[in-house]
């Protein structure tokens, strides 16, 4: 039986007014507290909260970080993304696994550790890197594993582990982190902020109407860093029209594309600037409320970021009439992610604030009409609204002048994989792949995933396209191949990858992906046949075009932007069957259970 | 001219297929002035006497005589079509798919709650072929040339489909003959 006392349980709720709507705050409480969410505290949660005991166990269900039944006091997190695997996450892996004594997914006899893998944590320029609750562990090696689990077993304190603090806020004492920056290249935009005065930028606005900084930010040209590049003085203007009295703003920090780690460096050096930025799209849009939606794997800078809207809260930066501005009121709260990809999805992201299952939404209405709590709201990125800051402060003709045509600015890259210096780069728009491989000092790449396992890879003859929106859109991340990498594992990688992460509501995307990633795997094993190129194409654009949200819609990317621009390795895999019969199929395999079960052979085969 | 030859087969599947063929009614008068069955139910012929032109395959492979069946049907026919549900997905046989094979024997022969089997016993003679571990469509075991869904397709679907074929004439179906909902 679990251990779980109804009177905390109803303390929790409680904490939070018994609000359906901060059902994740209340379940990450309850998961912190008693280590998972059993069957029973779910009946009493959804008797507080006064729901539908289903929804609160959907919810649960739904999140990697929610578990019904009680894992371990320390749950190790092992990134399996492709650039931890290039980094030796395999041998990793396999020294925790001995260490240990127990398998991945297992939890170790006496309940102290668990052990499990986690997708892409936003640590790809330190990998391989593991979460142990919450305390990130950078650069792991298997002498550094070995060192983790003796101090583990000895103390049971994933703090102890942090030996060595990393850079700049990395080191503060309400971050203690051993994560490093890694910013490698300071553009003109964002990490030029050091050099100016705070709250520029939101002064300026204030001192403006709420329409001319829209028109300022429309001027600018500014267009959403998330990756789909949104014009975001248009999303503003949506939101501001919109009929609803309250409006909200909330800023996506769920940084969950694999590859892209260029919000965490943001939110631990400039969260004044994010901050001000969010406090400017308040004023613009007329709302008073703002969240911040932090992905669950960057727990370890919640009090940080808690501390510095204190801290604006103090010097009047956010509350009601902020910096003297009679009626100008406006506040943020961190809203917690709890391990769910989905959840970077605006619509999910959305669902989640509110504390259901990250399930996206039908569009129309778009978020800008009815968005958070059925209220208009906007959805920006982390970067975009630091732009906005800068933008204010030095005027749209400063900034439209950066990049190229239809991309004004600048763009944070977080460039990993195969190359010298892994880290956060800020530049111009309409940089070259070829410069930007140069830059980073990427000698022998054959491949770059541009964009996340949601964009596309391309080969040597594409280097000479440029990082822009009208050719090549990323929200930041850039996954850099060598010569000796083997692309189609790559590509099984990321097919696992959305498989998992698929949110299941639409058939397209939940049943298409596990399709794709099975002809792949056949034919990585040489058992497929050149029909196959075309049924994975086929049954590609089918789930591109019948899915519901942008995962089903992007997940198919990694084998079609494969398939054209690396068609020979695929084709160099498959073969003509002989005879009409699958060489996929393997009759003796799975005739092996009815042989053992009736203890006879088979009279055919 | 030698007429070409149509040879039909039920795998797992429950023959509604081969009685949906049949609804072609007289039709199937005109048919038969255009081909010969060969291997098929309808004629009786238990094996194949010569290469046929097309092979219509009904129902999925649950089992080793199933898949010896289906590659036999491969080898002799030029057009392999896949008809109905079963035979494109798996259809009713595969929802055992999620179960093991030894719980399903377990849950039909001992343990299901109207189960009379005093002896315990789970049938097991030479003559029953082994079972798959799970229900395969077809065109997961052979190539299969044309899936037709429905459960089942109906007559004018696959009168539509051989009157085409037979006549060289691509395969368009109407949206009225492939909608099922």
């Amino acid at each position: 039986m679990m251990k779980y006392s109804e009177r905390e349980v109803k303390e929790i709720c409680s904490a939070y007014s018994c609000d359906s709507s901060r059902m994740m705050d209340i379940l990450r409480d309850i998961q912190k507290r008693f280590g998972c969410v059993p069957e029973e505290v779910i009946d009493l949660i959804a008797g507080q909260v006064d729901v539908a005991r289903v929804e609160v166990d959907s919810t649960v269900s739904f999140y990697a970080f929610f578990s019904k039944t009680p894992k371990g006091e320390v749950v190790i997190r092992l990134c399996n993304d492709i650039i931890d695997r290039m980094n030796g996450s395999d041998v990793i892996a396999e020294v925790f696994s001995r260490e240990l004594g127990i398998e991945f997914g297992e939890t170790t006899p006496d309940n102290k550790i668990t052990l499990e893998y986690t997708p892409c944590i936003g640590m790809c320029d330190q990998a391989p890197s593991a979460l142990v609750n919450e305390v990130v562990i950078t650069d792991l090696s298997s002498d550094k594993v070995r060192s983790i689990v003796k101090t583990l077993k000895e103390t049971g304190d994933p703090l102890k582990l942090v030996s060595r603090l990393g850079d700049g806020f990395n080191a503060h004492h309400l971050v203690k982190s051993m994560v490093h920056n890694c910013i490698r290249r300071k553009g003109k935009v964002v990490f030029a902020f050091a050099d100016c005065d705070p709250n520029a930028g939101l002064e300026k606005a204030i001192s403006m109407s709420p329409v001319e900084v829209i028109n300022v930010i429309k001027n600018a040209r500014l267009r959403g860093r998330g990756g789909a590049g949104f014009p975001t003085g248009m999303k503003w203007e949506f939101t501001r029209g919109a009929e609803g009295n309250k409006k909200h703003v909330i800023c996506n920090a769920d940084e969950g594309e694999p590859g892209t780690f260029k919000d965490r460096v943001i939110l631990t050096e400039l969260s004044n600037l994010l901050f001000e930025g969010m406090t400017i799209a308040g004023y613009a849009i007329g709302a008073e409320n703002g969240i911040l939606y932090l992905r669950g794997e960057y727990a370890y800078l919640y009090d940080f970021l808690a501390s510095v809207l204190n801290f604006r809260r103090k010097k009047g930066f956010l509350g009601s009439n902020i910096l003297g501005k009679p009626g100008f009121n406006f506040d943020i709260r961190i809203q917690m992610g709890a391990g769910a990809y989905i959840c970077g999805e605006e619509t999910a992201l959305i669902s989640s604030c509110e504390g259901s299952r990250g399930d996206p939404k039908n569009r129309p209405p778009f978020p800008a009409q009815k968005g958070y709590l059925s209220s208009p709201t906007c959805v920006n990125n982390v970067e975009t609204l630091c732009c906005v800051v800068r933008i204010l402060d030095k005027g749209a003709a400063w900034f439209a002048e950066m990049g190229s045509m239809g991309s004004a600015g600048t763009k944070l890259l977080s460039i990993s994989g195969d190359c010298q210096s892994p880290g956060v780069y800020e530049f111009p728009f309409g940089i070259s792949v070829r410069e930007l491989l140069r830059e980073v000092g990427a000698i022998n790449a054959v491949a770059v995933q541009i964009g996340g396992p949601s964009g596309q890879m391309i080969g040597e003859d594409d280097f000479d396209r440029t990082i822009c929106y009208d050719d090549l859109a990323t929200g930041g991340s850039v996954m850099v191949f060598g010569s000796e990498r083997n692309i189609l594992e790559a590509v099984k990688c990321f097919m696992d990858f959305f498989t998992e992460e698929s949110c299941g509501y639409c058939t397209p995307c939940r049943v298409g992906n596990v399709l794709l990633k099975r002809c792949l795997e056949n034919i990585i094993a040489g058992k497929g046949e050149p029909s196959d190129l075309d049924y994975l194409k086929d049954l590609g654009e089918t789930i591109k075009t019948a899915s519901r949200c942008g995962l089903g819609q992007t997940s198919p990317n990694p084998i079609l932007t494969t398939l054209q621009n690396f068609r020979p390795v695929y084709e160099a895999l498959v073969h003509e069957a002989k005879d009409g019969c699958r060489p996929s199929f393997d009759i003796h395999a799975v005739l092996k259970d009815a042989q053992n079960i009736t203890g006879r052979k088979s009279v055919y085969f | 001219m030698e007429k070409p030859k149509i040879a039909t087969t039920s795998l797992a599947g429950c023959f509604g297929c081969h009685m949906s063929f049949l609804d072609i009614d007289d039709r199937i008068l005109n048919l038969i002035e255009l081909i010969d069955f060969d291997k098929s139910p309808i004629d009786d012929i238990k094996e194949f006497t010569g290469r046929c032109l097309i092979g219509l395959i009904e129902g999925g492979c649950a089992n080793e005589e199933n898949v010896r069946v289906l590659h036999e049907f491969r080898r002799h026919c030029d057009i392999l079509i896949a008809v109905g549900e079963c035979t494109t997905m798996g259809g009713l046989p595969a929802m055992r798919n999620t179960i093991p094979l030894k719980e399903c024997l377990e849950e039909a022969y001992l343990d299901g709650p109207t189960i009379f089997n005093p002896g315990a016993m789970i049938p097991n003679d030479q003559e029953i072929p082994l079972l798959l571990d799970k229900v395969y469509p077809c065109n997961e075991v052979v190539k299969i040339d044309y899936l037709i869904s429905g459960c089942p397709p109906s007559a004018d679907t696959i009168w539509e489909i051989l009157t085409a074929l037979l006549n060289n004439k691509p395969v368009d179906l109407a949206y009225g003959l492939i909608k099922y909902d």
